[in-house]
């Protein structure tokens, strides 16, 4: 395509743009409109919101309503033109939740597949060094049901990726691998995408996850897109109360680290705008760098008196600004320095006879204290 | 023995399993990957021998084969001689008879490859001939054997389709059910135990070579290319 060499003059070239409505019943339907450019981008939403969808439009596999759909300047898919380019000629990589390798055909054979138009020694040399970039070159002979659930991840990247996709979907492809497993897979990602720079679109309903991995996040539920930029702009976006449930935290503050006690394990930081100090768990920080910490409204207590005796490092005062009852959620938001929101159950509340005005003591756990890292690129 | 009647019921046989391979696999991958609407009229058509009385098959065939069909008159001006009573007519009609006993098996066995495997060789660029190849009929290789071990022991056995549209013309369309009857007409039970005795073995003995060969499938498949 003529485009190829303009990409340094358009940069904006390299993405994907899609604006799709797919009517999945009566009461629910996708209606997506989002960007995405060369790194991870993280779509994030409870189960049956519409993501798996969304990626399956994109990858030719269901046909949107209307909309359109357009990939590094070629169009993928558009209703009013009446462009539907068939899924296996979109060249795009897609890893399937369930991985989807080809059970009768061996690591080799799986990663070849898609290259089987290329002249034999080409293919042999891409093969070759897909294998070696996710480590999998040792179980060239084996089938699926003979490698590990990593290596079978790997394997799956690698046929995709193989192929040079211009984009890549991957459907919460690492949700039954443990932590480190994980990491090291995705470090490997990483690594290939810094030389190939292309989007990768990453199903997952892991806030953590999200919110840790991506460049950018959006965040999907009911088929509707209620946020999208950057990690720290979506924890940071106006307390939609859907956007909260989704993401998992009510309380997102901004703080600086004061001081690191490594061999605890733990990090002061104080919360911006007041003195409030927190106890949270180490993380990849020094002292004077900026974080973000954010504390689910479930897991903050509250206590009528000063606490004393209490496991918990976190105990500071503050007073009751409003009270309010959702179902059979209370909802108290209390300014201690910073403003804090905390779910009580309505027996809870009874019990501590609290009202608007009322001094308090909060009590909060390390572990509760969830830190979102901060990426060197991030505009902060 | 007749070895006559033997040897012409498994060639019958075998020719009517060739052109059920080329025709059931088509006619099976089409009905378990089509979302057409009406696509139940042609599953009843196709099943339609399972429930028909042999007879009622074996007569319209017969029709359909005559001289005052456009099918019978179309052969009679290409080939030099009718369909009915000859063993060209007989294929034709086995292959209608066991059709079924094809397609069925081949049908249940393409429908239970995951459809993400079908999904990923598309996205992997492959041509839906080419994901059927070295996909879809790798895996359901045991529906394909079943069906086309189940249409041979069918054809093997057949009587009425073959007594309606063949007759019984010796060497040309009397085969080892026929002559069995025949067998038994006479009242010579012992010529009739040894030919159905023959019959029993063989199918007995195919029918356990596929249900051997489905319990380990990959055993006998060329894995490569």
């Amino acid at each position: 395509m003529a485009v190829e060499h303009s990409d340094d003059a358009h940069p904006s070239i390299r993405n994907l743009s899609v604006r799709i409505v797919r009517r999945l019943s009566n009461s629910f339907a996708l209606d997506a409109k989002f960007d995405a450019t060369p790194g991870f981008t993280m779509l994030l939403g409870p189960s049956g919101g519409g993501k798996t969808t969304l990626l399956n439009c994109i990858a030719g596999l269901e046909r949107p309503d209307a909309g359109r759909i357009v990939l590094n300047a070629r169009v993928l898919f558009d209703s009013t033109s009446r462009i539907d380019v068939p899924a296996s000629r979109r060249a795009l990589g897609y890893v399937f939740q369930n991985l989807a390798l080809f059970p009768h055909l061996t690591v080799e054979q799986n990663v070849e597949y898609g290259i089987v138009n290329l002249p034999a020694r080409e293919r042999r040399e891409r093969m070759m060094t897909m294998l070696e970039s996710f480590r999998i070159s040792h179980l060239i002979c084996r089938r699926p049901s003979e490698i590990s659930g990593g290596e079978r991840q790997r394997t799956a990247l690698a046929r995709a990726l193989v192929t040079s996709p211009a984009l890549l979907l991957l459907d919460e492809p690492l949700v039954a691998l443990d932590a480190a497993t994980k990491s090291k897979i995705l470090d490997d990602l990483r690594i290939w995408n810094a030389a190939h720079e292309i989007p990768i679109l990453y199903v997952t309903h892991s806030p953590a996850e999200a919110f840790t991995l991506g460049e950018r996040v959006v965040v999907i539920e009911s088929g509707r897109i209620l946020a999208d930029g950057t990690p720290n702009d979506v924890l940071a976006s106006p307390r939609h109360e859907t956007i909260a449930q989704v993401v998992g935290f009510e309380n997102v503050f901004d703080a600086t680290v004061r001081s690191i006690a490594e061999s605890r394990g733990t990090m002061l930081c104080q919360l911006d705008g007041g003195a409030t100090e927190l106890e949270v768990p180490l993380g990849r920080a020094e002292t004077g760098s900026r974080v973000r910490v954010a504390i689910r409204a479930g897991d903050i207590i509250v206590a009528a008196e000063r606490p004393h005796g209490l496991s918990a490092r976190n105990a500071f005062q503050g007073r009751v600004e409003s009270v309010r009852r959702e179902g059979v959620t209370v909802i108290l938001m209390i300014e201690s320095g910073a403003r804090f929101e905390v779910h009580l159950t309505p027996g809870a509340f009874a019990d501590l006879n609290l009202s608007a005005g009322k001094q308090i003591w909060l009590v909060i756990k390390t572990y509760s204290c969830n830190l979102v890292e901060r990426r060197k690129d991030d505009s902060i | 023995m007749d070895w006559g009647a033997i040897f012409l019921t498994v060639r019958l046989a075998m020719v009517v399993c060739a052109i059920l391979l080329v025709l059931g696999i088509p006619i099976a991958s089409w009905l378990s990957f089509s979302r057409w609407r009406w696509k139940f009229f042609v599953e009843s058509v196709v099943a339609l021998p399972l429930v028909l009385p042999p007879t009622v098959l074996g007569f319209y065939v017969l029709v359909a084969m005559g001289s005052n069909s456009p099918l019978g008159r179309w052969y009679q001006s290409w080939s030099g001689h009718g369909l009915p009573f000859t063993f060209e007519g007989l294929v034709l009609a086995s292959v209608i008879y066991s059709l079924p006993f094809a397609v069925q098996p081949m049908t249940a066995g393409f429908a239970q490859v995951d459809r993400n495997l079908i999904n990923a060789s598309s996205i992997l660029g492959a041509s839906r001939i080419r994901t059927f190849f070295r996909i879809v009929l790798p895996l359901s290789l045991g529906g394909v054997v079943t069906g086309i071990v189940l249409s041979f022991a069918h054809t093997l056995g057949e009587f009425g389709v073959v007594l309606m549209v063949g007759g019984n013309i010796p060497g040309v369309t009397r085969t080892v059910s026929i002559a069995i009857y025949d067998h038994v007409q006479a009242l010579d039970y012992a010529g009739a135990n040894r030919m159905a005795l023959v019959l029993m073995a063989f199918s007995f003995v195919t029918l356990s070579i596929t249900y051997a060969l489905n319990r380990r499938v990959w055993a006998v498949w060329p894995l490569h290319r």
